[in-house]
């Protein structure tokens, strides 16, 4: 009992439950990414494909070819009640979840397939994986290729894969050229006569003087023309093209038997995993990989990259950044330096501490209504009245959802910036000061600069927070899909009436408004941990910089 | 553990009465002290030129009032020096001299300051014209976040000046004046939060002869200090005072006597006595200052 209360004495159980704490919240962030990484990024391995005969419970002969997705051994009971025979004398079940692709053709990629009745798994090294850019990949065996209907190679050809491989990379180049063509000289094309016909409007609403008017209309309607008649030659371009896609084949034969037909133009990918090795994975890895990061999104977002989210977070979280930063210094400065210190202040503090703890969703209804609604709707009256109905900054985008960011962190700013002038020593102050210098001088040449390091803490922390942010965003300008990223080559170059796509709610659309869950699954996961990495990048960056400036300005604060 | 031993320790734990002979086994301060006494003999207030004039100064903090009708005369190229237990308004009264205690609220002052013919709290004077020509140290060493040759062009930058050379001579002549060239003059571009206490502390007076000040005050410039860099500083005062008139506020009262020209005792907001250091620490006319020099209180 002595001996007990010794030990207790000691502080020896408070260390022990203080260090079980700090592992126990360590265990939980490392599961936490563990999980995810380990779901998101096994994605992206090739895994081999599997040729499967079985029988089923009518007797039937049945071949699959798919991809295992996951196995669960569960009671009879469950199976049963799932709609699957099982006989009675079994009590557990193992069924495994196979993607066999084919969507186009059988309806469905991801089937449940219980155990019993299936004979030992083949992995034919002849199945190829095919990624398409419409329903999803493609499970098979190669039968033909074929050139305007004529077989030019078959797999029994030594140089089958070679040639089918340039066909692949011809067919993927024309694609480019075409997106080339539609996105650049198209696309400018269209921007032109979209100002053209903003311009003839603008000519109705301010009625100049008749000859004026009809000058310019003539000016306009020539423009049209020039550029209607680059259109049709484009347009011929382009037909040109899309003929030369659709001039080689690849005919495939399904598990069932069944021949398929693939135009290669629909190609994305031909891989063969069960011929490749774990070197040939591993490039094929890093590849997909890199295509997730790099590309658009196809099918509903449930294929291809997050390339426009990602780009969308960072161009947010950066223009936040930029009209955050400032107003809060401001603010925080006024209320530190200048401002009587009284009742005032300080309900003007309690009321600031305050707006950090507002949900979220009522900044984003505020700024739907407030910034949208009524600064959009008003700024669209004034400025860009020629393309009404049409609304330009009436409408939720990029600059609101950045604005309403920036109103969401602008107490976390200030609070620290705030706390970081009052940490400022008052000795420094007077050191200015009987220098002559006066209050002004003595702020912005020594004070404002000994406090960078904590405003970079506030801005730390208001990047974390903005980043991660979902539900507002979904009201004031994030989008399941954007045509195009919020910076480019056109004038003005930074678009900040252009909606964009965000990783946060990128996920939850994903995840939860996907047609095909099974297909999304990994790539929320992927989603998520490409979010929890770009949040660290952007967090690292900063508290690298305040770091730096900690180092010049050292021991003032001790 | 000899015999011997615990004797040594004993000595060096006790503190030192002034005329003990741990005092005499620094040769600069000896050298000093010898000097500034024969000085002594012949100094006197009355023969002094006055830099400032304090005429029934008085100075409330809200309703406690921290200085009570004092009077004195500052006289100019000489070491003032303000001893007295804490609390007693001697760092107050420093402050009134570049008016440090506006910055406090509800500090409220009545009487004057007149140096050189003016009040320096009429209306019309200029803060901080006033506090460009008396400059302060501060007790604890406080260098700007700044690159040591930055620290000493401040001042001079605050005032418009921009050219390179100007700005060069003003600060190795600073740095020289504060007896800190040679040891910084390889490296002005470092920052000022390098260097050791005394360093940034000569660096703070540095900084403040740089915008060539009539008045420098010192409160308690080496309370923070180690004896070596105190010692510097001391001696640093002894140079100062060819060019400046100075002011020092300290609690120890073996560095009044061994620095100052005049001193002057305080107590509870009262200017007790105020005459030429040799006087006052040995023969002093007051009970309260004797009690006060000979330790029994304070």
């Amino acid at each position: 009992m002595a001996y007990m209360r010794q030990w207790f004495k000691s502080g020896t159980p408070w260390i022990w439950l203080n260090g079980g704490a700090v592992a126990f919240s360590m265990i939980m962030v490392a599961g936490l990414i563990g999980l995810i990484a380990v779901r998101g990024f096994g994605h992206f391995w090739p895994s081999d494909v599997a040729l499967i005969n079985l029988t089923t419970a009518s007797g039937e002969q049945r071949t699959l070819i798919g991809q295992l997705v996951r196995s669960q051994t569960v009671p009879a009971v469950v199976a049963r009640d799932s709609g699957e025979t099982v006989p009675d004398d079994v009590e557990l079940v193992t069924r495994h979840l196979i993607k066999t692709g084919n969507r186009d053709q059988t309806g469905q990629d991801f089937v449940w397939y219980l155990e019993l009745g299936m004979q030992p798994w083949q992995y034919p090294r002849d199945i190829m994986v095919i990624e398409r850019r419409e329903w999803g990949n493609f499970y098979g065996q190669p039968v033909a290729l074929l050139s305007e209907g004529s077989v030019i190679a078959t797999p029994d050809s030594a140089d089958f894969m070679s040639q089918l491989q340039a066909a692949v990379s011809r067919s993927i180049d024309l694609h480019e050229e075409i997106r080339r063509l539609e996105r650049g000289a198209v696309g400018r094309i269209n921007t032109q006569l979209e100002r053209l016909r903003l311009d003839e409007r603008r000519l109705e609403l301010d009625e100049p003087p008749a000859d004026v008017k009809a000058a310019e209309l003539g000016r306009i309607a020539a423009t049209r023309a020039t550029l209607d008649d680059e259109y049709a030659v484009l347009r011929q371009e382009l037909d040109v093209i899309y003929a030369s896609t659709r001039r080689d084949t690849l005919q495939m034969r399904m598990a069932d038997g069944n021949e398929v037909n693939i135009s290669l133009a629909a190609i994305v990918r031909i891989t063969e995993p069960n011929a490749m090795s774990v070197f040939g994975k591993s490039a094929q890895y890093v590849e997909r990989l890199w295509e997730f990061l790099s590309d658009d999104p196809r099918e509903a977002n449930t294929e291809g990259g997050i390339f426009p989210a990602i780009f969308g977070t960072v161009t947010m979280v950066m223009v936040m950044s930029i009209m955050v930063t400032p107003f809060g210094i401001l603010a925080a400065i006024y209320l530190r330096e200048y401002a009587k210190q009284g009742t005032m202040t300080r309900i003007i503090r309690i009321s600031v501490y305050n707006l950090a703890g507002v949900p979220s969703i009522v900044y984003g209804v505020f700024g739907l209504g407030f910034f949208v609604y009524y600064l959009g709707g008003s700024l669209d009256q004034m400025f860009y009245e020629a393309a009404l109905p049409t609304p330009t900054f009436g409408t939720p985008g990029l600059f609101w959802a950045s604005l309403t960011l920036a109103l969401l962190t602008l107490p976390i700013v200030i609070v620290s910036t705030e706390e970081g002038l009052a940490r400022i020593p008052s000795t420094i102050r007077q050191g200015s000061l009987a220098l002559g210098a006066t209050k002004s001088e003595t702020l912005w040449k020594v004070v404002v600069p000994l406090a960078t390091p904590a405003m970079m803490t506030g801005l730390i922390l208001a990047i974390a927070r903005a980043a991660g942010e979902v539900a507002p965003l979904m009201l004031v300008g994030v989008v399941k899909l954007a045509p195009a990223l919020p910076i480019d080559a056109t004038f003005p170059f930074l678009h900040l009436d252009r909606k964009i796509m965000h990783l946060g709610f990128h996920i939850y659309d994903v995840g939860f408004q996907s047609p095909n869950v099974e297909a999304a699954r990994p790539l929320v996961y992927a989603t998520a941990l490409i979010l929890v990495i770009l949040i660290m990048v952007l967090n690292l960056a900063a508290i690298s910089i305040r770091n730096h400036l900690r180092e010049r300005y050292r021991s003032a604060g001790e | 553990m000899t015999g011997e031993q615990p004797n040594t320790t004993a000595v060096d734990l006790m503190a030192p009465p002034p005329e003990s002979p741990t005092r005499r086994e620094r040769p600069a301060i000896s050298a000093a002290s010898a000097r500034k006494i024969g000085d002594r003999d012949t100094m006197s207030l009355s023969a002094e030129v006055a830099k400032i004039q304090v005429n029934h100064l008085d100075l409330f903090y809200g309703a406690d009032q921290a200085l009570k009708d004092i009077n004195l005369m500052i006289p100019e190229k000489r070491v003032t020096a303000f001893i007295g237990p804490s609390g007693c308004g001697k760092s107050t009264l420093l402050r009134c001299f570049n008016r440090m205690n506006d910055l406090v609220d509800i500090c409220r002052i009545k009487g004057e300051i007149v140096m050189d013919g003016k009040n320096i709290y009429d209306r019309d004077v200029d803060v901080a014209d006033l506090r460009r020509s008396v400059g302060m140290v501060f007790q604890k060493p406080n260098p700007f976040p700044k690159s040591i040759y930055e620290n000493v062009a401040y001042g001079l930058r605050l005032q418009g000046v921009t050219s390179r050379r100007v700005l060069d001579e003003a600060v190795e002549k600073s740095l020289r004046a504060a007896a800190l060239w040679d040891e910084v003059k390889d490296r002005l571009q470092d920052n000022a939060f390098g260097m050791s206490g005394g360093q940034q502390q000569r660096l703070v007076i540095a900084r403040a002869i740089a915008i060539e000040p009539e008045v420098i005050l010192l409160d308690e410039p080496a309370s923070a200090l180690d004896p070596i860099s105190t010692l510097k500083i001391e001696e640093l005062i002894n140079e100062l005072k060819q060019d400046y008139t100075i002011i020092i506020v300290t609690h120890n009262m073996q560095q009044a006597a061994r620095v100052s020209d005049y001193t002057a005792f305080m107590y509870m907001g009262n200017l007790v006595e105020y005459g030429d250091t040799d006087t006052l620490f040995t023969n002093p006319n007051k009970k309260q200052t004797e009690d006060y020099i000979t330790g029994r209180y304070g």
